[in-house]
This record gives C-alpha cells, sequence and structure tokens, in this order.
C-alpha cells in the first residue's frame, strides 16, 4: 500500500483486497448499535457525579446533534468508498483517491471506528500501544490490526492538513 | 491525580464601578458619573473548569489539532495540554462562565475528545 498527496487529493494506491475490506468497513464499525460500552464511550457525560439535570439536558438536546454530526461523517465516507465497489476483479489491487476537503469527515469517521472497536474489545492501553504485536490469530487480534491501521490512515491525513 | 492548570482564562466577577474622565480633575463643572452595569447573575455563576481526561485510543496528534482548533491556542500550548492529558490523566483547558464551558464540552464531544466541565471548588 503507498499513501501520497496529491494536489487535493490524498491517494491509497496498491491497496490489497484484505485492507480494502478494512477500509469498507469503517462506517459499519463506527456503528455503536448493540454495543452500550460503545454507546458510553461515543456519548460521554459532560460532567461527572450527580448533576442529572444537565445529563438530562445533553441527552436531548446535544446528542441528537453530535449522533447527526458523526453520521453525517460516515456517510461522507461511505460515499468515497464506493470507488473501492468497481468492476475490477476482487483480487486486484485497489486505489483510494480521499478529496483533502473531506479530511476531516475522514478523521471523525477513523476514529468513531477505532473508539468503538476499542469499546466492543476492551483492549487495554497495554494492548493498544503494542505495535509489535504477533501476526493476527484471533478475532481479537483482527480487530486491534483494525484500530491500528485506522490510526496510521489518520496520521497520515492529519499530517496533511492544514490547521 | 490531580491536575494544575498550565494556563487558564479565569472569567472575573463583573463588580459596579465607577469611571470618572481623566480631565474631569481641571474640569470647573462636575463630571458626570458612569456606572457600568454589573451582570449580578453570571458574576454568581463563575468560575467552572473545562476538563479533558485521557484516552488511550485518540492519537496525541489528533488531540493536540482539536485543542488548536477548539481553543485557538498556539501549538506548544496545544501540546503542554495534551502531555498533561497523557501523562496526568487529565488537564484544565480552560475555565470561566458555565455556558460558555458546556459549549467547549460539546466541540470536544464533535472530535470525540472525553471532556467535563467541572465547577471550581
Amino acid at each position: 500500500m503507498e499513501i501520497r498527496r496529491r494536489k487535493n487529493q490524498i491517494e491509497i494506491s496498491e491497496l490489497d483486497p484484505f485492507l480494502a475490506e478494512l477500509l469498507r468497513q469503517i462506517p459499519a464499525s463506527a456503528n455503536t448499535e448493540g454495543a452500550p460500552a460503545a454507546e458510553q464511550r461515543i456519548f460521554s457525560p459532560p460532567i461527572n457525579g450527580k448533576e442529572t439535570e444537565l445529563c438530562a439536558e445533553w441527552k436531548m438536546y446535544v446528542e441528537p446533534e453530535l449522533r447527526r454530526l458523526f453520521q453525517t461523517a460516515t456517510q461522507t465516507v461511505g460515499a468515497d468508498l464506493e470507488q473501492l465497489n468497481g468492476n475490477e476483479k476482487s483480487l486486484a489491487n485497489h486505489t483510494l483517491h480521499i478529496p483533502t476537503k473531506h479530511a476531516d469527515a475522514w478523521l471523525s469517521a477513523l476514529n468513531q471506528a477505532r473508539l468503538v472497536i476499542a469499546a466492543k474489545n476492551n483492549f487495554t492501553e497495554l494492548e493498544l500501544n503494542d505495535h509489535l504485536h504477533s501476526p493476527i490469530g484471533s478475532r481479537r487480534d483482527l480487530s486491534l490490526f483494525q484500530v491500528n491501521f485506522y490510526g496510521f490512515l489518520q496520521e497520515f491525513i492529519l499530517g496533511e492538513l492544514d490547521w | 491525580m490531580s491536575a494544575e492548570p498550565l494556563a487558564t482564562e479565569v472569567a472575573l466577577p463583573l463588580i459596579p464601578e465607577i469611571v470618572r474622565p481623566k480631565s474631569a480633575t481641571r474640569s470647573t463643572v462636575d463630571a458626570p458619573t458612569i456606572e457600568k452595569e454589573t451582570r449580578a447573575e453570571e458574576a454568581l455563576d463563575v468560575p467552572w473548569h473545562v476538563v479533558v481526561h485521557n484516552d488511550p485510543v485518540n492519537l496525541m496528534s489528533y488531540v493536540t489539532m482539536v485543542f488548536q482548533r477548539v481553543f485557538g491556542y498556539p501549538r506548544d500550548k496545544a501540546e503542554r495540554h495534551m502531555l498533561e492529558v497523557h501523562h496526568k490523566g487529565r488537564s484544565i483547558l480552560w475555565s470561566g462562565m458555565r455556558e460558555r464551558a458546556e459549549l467547549y464540552v460539546q466541540q470536544l464531544h464533535g472530535y470525540l475528545l472525553l471532556a467535563t466541565i467541572e465547577k471550581i471548588s
């Protein structure tokens, strides 16, 4: 896989089918449905302790807005990912072009996905920082690889952004 | 572990203040007395902290970028706060009126950071 900036696009080329599939899974991976731990992490309370009034107002007014924000980001990413659903042979390498104006949406969607996967698997800080992890041997290993791969993409996009 | 604020903007309560023009000392006419408006309600409601908590998933570079964007901090200040979050578990990013603190927390949640407001005890 190669990743580079080309004018107003980020180009990810030489994407093998496995990595392309991981990218296709970003929107689904960001979904908190049926995962209370992930839901709790993505929609964390605005205050610690027993400020029930603020928490209730937050749930009613702020959360729906945040949901819309996150959903818009994953939809943008989902639309970009349609490039990977072409008529090419399924085992061929792919190329993905991400418009730089979608960079924020990608950062958000990748972050959502990483947080949801980490919450679902209850990864420890030690596991998340173990970048020399052994080859993928289980579903959990695959999820950890997914978190790290998405993190790598985030780092690259951040490096290309004009803050 | 509690964290020392690196630099915070503490909003001070507004107290009634009498302002006299400097030229009034030489004038034979009494200078008008101008009273500034008091914002008592807000004065009673200060201050609150905006606290960001450690999270092993969010990337350090991402957190730095969020601090720059949300608070307008220069990169070095944003990085200091990010490192404080990383090493001490939390950092106070801003202090002031509750309403604005809530708005900051909402923005930080929009970037998926763990953030809360805290009343200064």
